[in-house]
């Protein structure tokens, strides 16, 4: 589904990854090796060369916002621009039964951002991608800051994601969380994609 | 010239000017450090404009358009350089002098224009004795506004770089990941100009107004002379802020939608 050949920039690749449809490929390797660098350059975010492609369908033949919509990045640490939740989401009604899933009140919509612990941020920044239905969700430890329940239902709803055909390539310094989640993984050191293991 | 002008003399001036040697002194006395640079910045100031009064006088008499418009594009390169230099950051290349410069000569040009045709109407629209003053004036509040933009607008997009990527790859477009930064630095970039119309009168008499009626014009010539230059400004400022504000979203973003901080001296 996601073809990425010969994607480069500054220190990064050129890379070459897979990714099929409902499959997840765990992006491991040391800090600063360039995997948040790799996930940035598919989402084009950042200028880099090489082709990506989504169902043979080149990221240059459409607008970057509507390839993002599809290929969406979602940062360890994501951003808010608003004073509350609610405004971050296009339609908060349709996102409050992810939430709940997600350990978090419904009514926590209301709350204002500086309230929000580190754990409560990147589940709401993960509800707010998934939410928009993207082909394919990069990623950035998804889970880094939250504890073992909360992780695990995180992992739940990706698996649900995984089996509705979502393709998911994520960051995780978790070998354990790779090993339950990913059917491959994708070495980076020093900007190199060294190797794709089957998991 | 009005038949109650009390023209100065030198002698006048220097009379005034003891009051900057008082602050020296002072300065001395306190060991604020600042004698000598308020000496020079004294000094500094009576050359120029000394000058400026010479240079005035001889493009008056001459009321030629080619001198006239070669004094507006000078004094246009030296507020583009004044306003690069009132930010911290700045946008590389000729990005950095060249937007706030466009941005001034947009405001400042068309509006002075404007007014020269339709309201003043001097014969030729041109005179320098009009067009120059005016455009000074135009100019300075330009500067003023746009470097204040242009500063505002690089500094909180610094702030909110992240913000600003998760909104752009949440799929928003650049207008819209920039929309909360639009907003608050146009306003903040507005907020002066709000302001100095409404102390204009009560707190302040306008430095125009003052100056014609001490040249001896009825000051309610004068005040309608001032509100026309008041609007003008106010017009002006707010056209030059816009293009300055909206140019440097566009500079800061990429065809791709990309956050290009790159472009900015300091940090990436």
């Amino acid at each position: 589904m996601l073809t990425v050949r010969g994607l480069a920039r500054l220190t990064l690749g050129p890379a070459d990854v897979d990714l099929e449809d409902g499959q997840c490929v765990a992006v491991t390797g040391p800090s600063g090796a360039g995997k948040t660098l790799l996930l940035r350059a598919i989402a084009d975010l950042d200028p880099a060369g090489g082709e990506v492609r989504l169902d043979g369908v080149s990221r240059d033949a459409m607008p970057a916002p509507d390839w993002r919509a599809k290929v969406t990045y979602v940062p360890a640490e994501a951003g808010w621009w608003e004073e509350t939740v609610k405004p971050h989401f296009r339609d908060w009604r349709e996102a409050s039964p992810l939430v709940e899933r997600f350990l978090l009140p419904a009514s926590c919509g209301d709350w204002p951002i500086t309230r929000l612990s580190t754990g409560e941020r990147q589940r709401l920044a993960l509800a707010r991608a998934l939410v928009q239905s993207p082909r394919v969700l990069l990623l950035d430890e998804p889970t880094s800051g939250l504890d073992s329940e909360a992780t695990a239902a995180v992992e739940t709803e990706l698996r649900a994601q995984l089996a509705a055909g979502v393709g998911i390539l994520m960051v995780t310094h978790d070998a354990a969380q790779a090993d339950r989640l990913a059917q491959a993984r994708l070495h980076i050191d020093a900007g190199r994609v060294a190797a794709v293991v089957v998991a | 010239m009005a038949a109650d002008f009390i023209a100065l003399g030198y002698g006048d001036v220097a009379l005034a000017a003891t009051l900057v040697l008082s602050n020296a002194a002072l300065s001395l006395a306190f060991r604020l450090g600042l004698e000598y640079r308020l000496l020079f910045a004294g000094l500094r100031m009576a050359v120029q404009l000394t000058l400026i009064g010479f240079i005035l006088r001889w493009l008056f008499v001459s009321a030629s358009p080619v001198w006239t418009l070669v004094a507006a594009i000078v004094m246009l390169l030296f507020a583009g350089r004044e306003a690069l230099a009132r930010q911290e950051r700045r946008f590389i290349g000729w990005w950095g002098y060249g937007l706030g410069t466009t941005s001034m000569l947009m405001a400042s040009f068309l509006v002075t224009i404007f007014a020269l045709t339709t309201q003043v109407r001097p014969d030729p629209w041109f005179d320098p004795r009009y067009a120059i003053p005016m455009l000074g004036m135009m100019l300075g509040n330009a500067m003023t506004g746009v470097s204040l933009g242009l500063d505002t607008l690089t500094r909180s997009t610094a702030r909110e770089r992240v913000a600003i990527e998760t909104r752009l790859a949440l799929g928003h477009t650049r207008a819209e990941a920039f929309r909360t930064i639009t907003r608050s630095t146009l306003r903040n970039a507005f907020i002066p100009i709000v302001n100095s119309m409404a102390a204009a009168g009560i707190v302040s008499l306008p430095g125009m107004m003052t100056g014609q009626i001490l040249a001896g014009i009825d000051p309610v010539d004068a005040v309608k002379y001032q509100l026309m230059i008041s609007f003008l400004i106010a017009g002006g400022t707010g056209l030059g802020v816009l293009a300055a504000v909206l140019g440097g979203v566009w500079r800061l973003t990429d065809s791709r939608h990309r956050l290009r901080l790159d472009r900015l001296t300091g940090p990436a």
